[in-house]
């Protein structure tokens, strides 16, 4: 038995100095990035890899479909944009509302839509998201389709000034790093393991006395709340919020996003949010139709490797330590 | 296993006493009445058996039981206060800790992390989203100790998915046991497996009962005739018959339900 937990310790460690490089490299490289890159582009990416990371939370550590993540995240940067435009409130607090609205737009979802499972579960959030489509559409404070425009980045803390790119840049750096971070320890946590036996087997879970329906709770609401963040966030970096991202076409592209990156395994969504976004800006520039290209490219993720990018990765690695 | 005619005779001395009871039990499912006026009595400490051929009611009285299905009429007592309108992930917090017929096991999961699930909650961290997870690790001792019993220590580390049937089954009880149930509710625990694997998997209900009380659906009588202290028939929602196996066995309308479908409790 004590061999076994020393083999056990042992590609932990394995598993876990191989986790420390990925992870130094990553930040070594996101750190030199925007001295080589386009910062809004890398922005944008981080946006939507942390967007992507959220919603992998879900449908990744607790078998939950949504299909309207979108009206987190699009709804979440209009309370940004508003609050920093129209309030005059600092960035931190325009974040910092962002995500509490997030959290309980995604409390009243959670509540409506976690006793329905599969297909059920997924259409009642798409139709929720709807709904906060249109208001988004009508409500006067979001100005319809023309958004609202010019948002201020200001000063972070008082202290930083946002109107530099490259201070923008490692902000929102910082607070990618930061909802990864939240949601590595999530995973590894008490509370994920109770996640994973539920997505694995639900009645197994509630025979063993958990109340799945509060977990799943749980887990909906830390998504919402880290899309919404990730939302507002995008409204400061583009100091723009818009009908785009309450589309049902956003929570479309998440989805996409979290399935080619590999849903279930926590770099896949970075990677998937990634490819995505710089598809879609280098194909702007071509006169090549973005979502029929994307589309293809999902089409042969799915026949080809099914785990997604990063599924598959880890599923050829010997030593599966470090999902 | 030394200690078997003891705990045999400890059974006897507590007989007298229900831990679980069923009172006019129905189950309707749009109008065909799948289980009906059934009354059956658990006593502490045996191991008791509700058998039954297809179709006779047994997996929607043991949903029942377990509170996966809601009773249309009837009362479920358990140690005498009434748990008909309890939730089921409550009453396993109470000690009744059911096991499913298809192996229920959290495939993706280690076998250490499946037993460790169930060890956790009494922790009360379970909600704890921010708390690392090796403060399970106190949990890793305990969590051993069980898979030692069911003898799966060289595949602790091992995902429940890479297990054979037979070991999946193990698992399965020893995750029921890390909750330490005062009663275990066990589905069908020896359908689908080879003689060799029935016979292993027997002798751990056996051992197991030892100080708890077990209830469990067979679909045949003979493989619970030596395992069991008393057995329930059922056929077409009702309760035809109970006793011990030489009663039972020799109750002509038993041998009749079981010559209805096709075989005299084979094994």
């Amino acid at each position: 038995m004590t061999m076994q937990t020393q083999a056990l310790r042992r590609t932990g460690v394995e598993a876990g100095s191989r986790r420390a490089l990925l992870i130094g490299g990553g930040l070594l490289l996101a750190l030199a990035a925007p001295f080589l890159l386009y910062p809004v582009f890398l922005m944008k990416v981080l946006c939507f890899a942390l967007f992507a990371c959220a919603f992998n939370l879900l449908i990744g550590f607790a078998g939950l479909l949504s299909f309207g993540h979108a009206a987190f995240f699009g709804g979440a940067a209009y309370v940004t944009a508003h609050v920093v435009k129209e309030w005059g409130w600092a960035p931190e607090f325009g974040l910092l509302a962002a995500t509490v609205v997030a959290a309980g737009l995604g409390l009243v979802f959670g509540l409506i839509a976690i006793r329905r499972q599969g297909i059920y579960f997924a259409m009642i959030t798409l139709a929720l998201s709807q709904m906060v489509f249109f208001l988004a559409l009508q409500l006067p404070f979001t100005h319809g389709e023309d958004g609202i425009q010019g948002v201020p980045r200001g000063t972070l803390f008082g202290l930083f000034d946002l109107g530099q790119p490259l201070t923008m840049y490692y902000t929102v750096l910082a607070i990618f790093v930061a909802g990864f971070a939240l949601i590595w320890r999530t995973v590894h946590s008490p509370f994920g393991q109770v996640l994973k036996a539920i997505r694995e087997n639900e009645p197994r879970a509630v025979s063993l006395g958990y109340r799945t329906d509060r977990y799943k709770l749980v887990a909906f609401v830390l998504s919402a709340s880290l899309a919404g963040l990730a939302g507002g966030t995008k409204a400061l970096v583009f100091q723009l919020a818009s009908l785009t991202d309450v589309t049902w076409q956003m929570s479309g592209e998440v989805v996409l996003m979290t399935l080619l990156g590999g849903m279930g395994t926590l770099f896949g969504p970075v990677v998937g949010a990634g490819l995505v976004v710089t598809l879609e800006s280098y194909l702007a520039s071509t006169s090549l139709p973005v979502p029929v290209v994307i589309g293809c490219i999902f089409v042969v993720c799915v026949l080809v490797f099914r785990r997604g990018i990063v599924g598959e990765l880890l599923a050829r690695l010997p030593g599966k330590g470090n999902r | 296993m030394g200690d078997q005619p003891d705990a045999a005779s400890a059974r006897k001395v507590s007989s007298t006493d229900i831990i679980l009871e069923a009172r006019g039990l129905t189950k309707e499912f749009k109008g065909f009445v799948a289980v009906k006026e059934v009354n059956l009595q658990v006593r502490r400490g045996t191991i008791h058996a509700l058998i039954g051929p297809n179709g006779a009611g047994k997996s929607t009285v043991f949903n029942l039981l377990t509170k996966f299905l809601t009773p249309t009429r009837g009362q479920i007592l358990y140690k005498g206060r009434d748990i008909t309108r309890t939730k089921p992930a409550d009453i396993a917090c109470k000690g009744l800790v059911r096991s499913f017929q298809i192996s229920a096991v959290f495939p993706h999961l280690s076998v250490l992390e499946n037993v460790r699930v169930a060890l956790q909650r009494p922790l009360g961290t379970s909600f704890h989203f921010w708390k690392s997870e090796s403060s399970l690790h106190d949990l890793h001792h305990r969590a051993q100790e069980l898979i030692e019993a069911v003898n799966l220590t060289p595949w602790a580390n091992h995902t429940a998915a890479e297990l054979p049937y037979g070991r999946k089954r193990a698992l399965e009880i020893a995750t029921t046991l890390a909750l330490d149930p005062e009663v275990m509710l066990l589905d069908e625990p020896l359908a689908g497996m080879g003689h060799e694997d029935i016979e292993g998997t027997a002798d751990l209900i056996k051992r197991v009962a030892a100080d708890r009380t077990v209830l469990m659906v067979e679909h045949n009588l003979s493989v619970v005739a030596h395992l069991s202290d008393t057995i329930t028939v059922l056929r077409r929602g009702e309760i035809l018959a109970e006793g011990p196996y030489q009663v039972v066995s020799k109750n002509p309308q038993v041998m009749e339900a079981y010559m209805g479908t096709g075989g005299t409790g084979h094994a």
